[in-house]
């Protein structure tokens, strides 16, 4: 065998056989899915909350709702979790995960209430007055009528929230080792080999979010059949 | 039953009623007919508030909807409203189309709405289109489905948007029909719309509107056969 065939297969055994290292790939990968997940949960009740609050009568609603947004996405998502981690955190001993969920969580909603607030938008105005001339509340029309439509809207750019958090969540490294980037920085700290780990970890995100992306097409290709009837 | 006095209404600069006075009794029939954007659409439409009129007062009932206290929502369970693009919610099924009011609004039990809701399809001749989708049905079935929702809340009064202009030809006669057999059950109807055969046969009073006001009313004798005012004669002589 060549020399550089042995030394490359003698790097990638560092890497994930010697001590059994793999495991923290497996677990950084299921801390990663599970950020992503969490967030993307916490963000769309947010997103639901403040678009509610965006197209509401009320004047302070509306500013609050705008306010959120425009500081949200007017900041870098970095600087977000370092603030929620080490100064409003600081004090509170809640594992990284729950920290780096609720700071994306918090992140992800105002992106995702311009989402819902574009699905509300689209719905026609005729569904909102035929609920209405039935007697329905605002209320009433908003949850049974509109939010079902938005909602089925809004799933397709819903899922690719998702897929744009699972690689933002690489960003909860700056405050913890614990996903999937973490696990390849343990890696590089033991064999002080930076090639193969981030290589690794690189394609394990693609082949992941070629996985979910996939999904997402099947269930939206599945909907759209849904609507033909 | 409706009383509707100096009522006016404009978008902007725009003043599309110019001051409506109406009396319609219980168990009439009245066809509103006129010219496009001479503002028959938002005449229907103030009557249950889903246009907010700029100036004058309606009473429904004895009740003034444009006072500031009114609960809205009550007055309208008393009115159903028939829109041009029968807005049924897609995603529901027509059972559910009809029960969802009847179930959130009045409380009613499941099993009692449902069975209300058949009866109704039965009345619009949709008896074994109970668990399909709006998507599955052509033009005047959903129509027919439309009226047999607003008629799911049991009202005083049956407002109609234009119900047929939306509807290829060959659909217009089964929702006619359905109409028909509800002004003979005696429903106060107000009803916008461009088939004049339709208010010929049915109204008990027609009225003209042309730029915001209503020029000329009566019989639809009176109003097809012997008109009075100068644009009525230009209108008809162009429809009829």
């Amino acid at each position: 065998m060549p020399v550089w065939v042995t030394n490359f297969l003698d790097r990638l055994s560092a890497t994930f056989i010697v001590d059994g290292r793999w495991h923290w790939f497996v677990s950084g990968l299921s801390y990663t899915l599970l950020i992503s997940l969490f967030s993307v949960l916490l963000g769309l009740v947010i997103g639901v909350i403040m678009a509610l609050m965006r197209l509401s009568k009320s004047r302070l609603l509306k500013a609050v709702s705008g306010i959120y947004i425009d500081v949200i996405r007017g900041t870098p998502t970095m600087v977000q979790l370092l603030i929620i981690y080490f100064i409003i955190f600081a004090s509170a001993n809640i594992p990284a995960w729950i920290v780096g969920s609720i700071a994306f969580g918090i992140n992800s909603g105002a992106y995702i209430a311009e989402i819902v607030r574009g699905g509300i938008l689209s719905v026609n105005i005729g569904q909102t007055e035929a609920g209405r001339s039935l007697g329905m509340t605002p209320k009433q029309t908003m949850l049974s009528i509109v939010m079902p439509q938005a909602m089925k809207n809004i799933l397709p750019a819903l899922g690719n929230e998702f897929v744009v958090l699972i690689k933002e969540t690489a960003v909860v490294g700056m405050i913890s080792n614990i996903d999937l980037v973490g696990a390849a920085r343990k890696v590089q700290g033991r064999t002080y080999d930076y090639l193969i780990p981030l290589l690794s970890i690189a394609i394990i995100y693609y082949v992941v979010i070629k996985i979910i992306s996939i999904l997402l097409a099947k269930i939206e290709k599945r909907m759209r059949k849904a609507d033909k009837r | 039953m409706i009383k509707v006095t100096g009522l006016k209404k404009s978008f902007g600069d725009l003043e599309v009623l110019k001051g409506i006075d109406q009396h319609i009794k219980q168990g009439e029939k009245v066809v509103v007919i006129g010219p496009s954007g001479s503002g028959k659409s938002t005449f229907l439409r103030c009557i249950n508030l889903l246009e907010v009129p700029t100036d004058g007062e309606i009473l429904i009932e004895g009740e003034s909807i444009t006072a500031p206290k009114t609960n809205v929502n009550k007055i309208r369970e008393k009115m159903g409203m028939v829109f041009q693009q029968f807005n049924l919610f897609p995603h529901l099924t027509v059972l559910d189309n009809i029960t969802l009011a009847p179930i959130k609004v009045k409380k009613m039990p499941k099993a009692e709405a449902e069975k209300l809701a058949h009866e109704l399809l039965g009345t619009v001749g949709l008896a074994d289109k109970a668990d399909a989708y709006p998507a599955q049905l052509s033009g005047g079935q959903q129509q027919r489905i439309a009226i047999a929702r607003a008629l799911a809340m049991k009202p005083d009064i049956m407002l109609f948007d234009e119900p047929t202009s939306a509807l290829d030809p060959e659909m217009v006669g089964e929702v006619l029909a359905v109409m028909k057999n509800l002004a003979n059950a005696g429903m106060t109807m107000v009803v916008v719309t461009h088939e004049m055969g339709f208010a010929r046969e049915v109204a008990s009073r027609v009225l003209f509107m042309d730029y915001g006001l209503v020029v000329e009313e009566g019989t639809p004798d009176e109003v097809f056969n012997n008109p009075q005012n100068d644009r009525t004669k230009e209108f008809l002589s162009k429809v009829l």
